[in-house]
């Protein structure tokens, strides 16, 4: 019976964790290549620069990522600037995390010694290669752990998108738990929740240990 | 043959280095001495490009160069560190041909040839694949002076070789040394030790601090 019910609802469940995972890997693949561009302007050496980003950074880690999603997708219409719900939650979200995410690197770039920029440069390494071959790969092992904390953060944030009508795995699972009265559908979104945390901590766990070769 | 002409180096309107004038003939070993903050580190850091002088020129072999500007394959100033600042991340034999490999497009087959020759040479055989973390002080030490070796420089700079190491370990600093000048390798090297600075040295340059005017 409540074996025939589970299978009932599963697909309308798994449609969401769809939303879900898609959401959660956009802006992943966009926000962490868009933190290094800005944890690199944090520490540029034009002021302005450095002014503008951390202004951002600052707004963004200062204001709840509720706010900024409700501000996207209801806010913004107001000057004209209309998105897609699917959109809007991508684009507040990526907002959002590329600050978290340049937060993190600018602390992993701090942390390379100035020693080895000036041993790639007697070494007539250009900035590229010193960047590419010796300085990014000792930021990414540091800041391996703080991104995945990060990370997890992402899959339970997601189900925020809930508040501007998108339909994902929470939505999916509140609508059959309100129509059929059950609380089943609650506890499996508990734990497909759980199966997709489970899933990127081994992954990360995977590449903390392809880091480990070296200290 | 490299030459100082009338050097100076200032920090912050501070005069460091004053009209320094020097030859280092080539093949030879010239030793810097001197107390803590006489600029020994600074004059290491003006001749391999990573200070920019307010002053004066460098010559190599009758050409004047700028070692601050100067990123030709020729002429080259290669250092020893004091903390060595091998890169963790990569192995022993990526640590020596990163640089051949990217800088002088060296092939990776002819980077690690001539870096095996290297490695064997400095005693480190059967470290190539260890990443850096797993060597000893005296191995670091090694594996910096292959890497720069490997760049074919024209004259070795070493900051305090000594300072980071074993008591004990000072004599196989010096045979290093001493062997790379029997391939007639130009060193100049900075060092707080008299005695071996004199095992060491065909000339021995002392720099005391200046006094503020
Ligand atoms: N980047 C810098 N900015 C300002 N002053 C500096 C800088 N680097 C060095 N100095 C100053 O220049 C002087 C010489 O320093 P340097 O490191 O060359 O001395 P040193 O002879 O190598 O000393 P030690 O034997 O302790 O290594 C010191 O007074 C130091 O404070
Ligand atoms: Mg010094």
């Amino acid at each position: 019976m409540m074996l025939n019910y589970a299978g009932e609802i599963l697909p309308s469940l798994m449609s969401g964790a769809w939303m879900t995972v898609q959401i959660f890997f956009w802006t992943l693949i966009i926000s962490i290549p868009l933190g290094i561009i800005v944890s690199l302007g944090l520490r540029s050496r034009v002021a302005p620069i450095r002014w503008v980003l951390k202004f951002y950074v600052w707004l963004m880690r200062g204001t709840p990522l509720l706010l900024q999603l409700i501000f996207v997708f209801y806010g913004l219409p107001v000057v004209h600037i209309i998105f897609e719900r699917y959109d809007a939650a991508i684009f507040a979200f990526i907002l959002n995390y590329t600050a978290y995410f340049a937060e993190i690197f600018r602390g992993g770039f701090q942390a390379i010694p100035e020693g080895q920029y000036e041993s790639a440069k007697v070494l007539r390494l250009t900035r590229w290669q010193t960047l590419r071959k010796i300085v990014i790969p000792q930021v990414v092992k540091i800041v391996v752990p703080s991104i995945g904390n990060e990370t997890i953060n992402l899959i339970k944030d997601s189900s925020l998108v809930y508040v501007i009508g998108l339909g994902d795995l929470l939505r999916a699972g509140n609508i059959a738990m309100s129509r059929d009265v059950t609380l089943l559908p609650l506890v499996m979104v508990g734990v497909i929740y759980l199966l997709m945390t489970a899933i990127a901590t081994y992954l990360l766990r995977r590449i903390e240990q392809h880091y480990s070769t070296w200290r | 043959m490299l030459e100082l002409k009338n050097i100076t180096k200032r920090f912050d309107g501070r005069t460091i280095i004053n009209n320094m004038n020097l030859t280092v003939p080539d093949g030879q070993i010239l030793a810097i001495v001197g107390p803590s903050g006489a600029g020994k580190t600074t004059l290491l850091r003006c001749m391999s490009g990573l200070e920019r002088i307010d002053s004066g020129e460098f010559r190599l072999d009758g050409q004047v160069f700028d070692p601050y500007e100067n990123r030709d394959n020729d002429k080259v100033i290669g250092v020893v560190f004091q903390d060595f600042q091998l890169f963790p991340n990569l192995t022993v034999m990526e640590n020596i041909t990163l640089s051949p490999e990217m800088v002088l497009k060296q092939s990776k087959t002819e980077a690690e040839a001539r870096a095996q020759e290297l490695i064997d040479q400095l005693d480190l055989t059967g470290k190539e694949t260890l990443h850096p973390f797993q060597l000893s002080g005296g191995q670091k030490q090694r594996v910096a002076i292959v890497r720069a070796l490997a760049m074919n420089p024209k004259i070795l700079c070493y900051d305090e070789p000594t300072s980071a190491l074993d008591p004990d370990l000072r004599e196989t600093v010096e045979k290093i040394i001493l062997s790379l000048k029997a391939s007639k390798m130009t060193q100049i090297v900075v060092t707080h030790d008299m005695s071996f600075a004199e095992n060491i040295a065909d000339q021995i340059l002392r720099v005391e601090p200046i006094k503020p005017s």
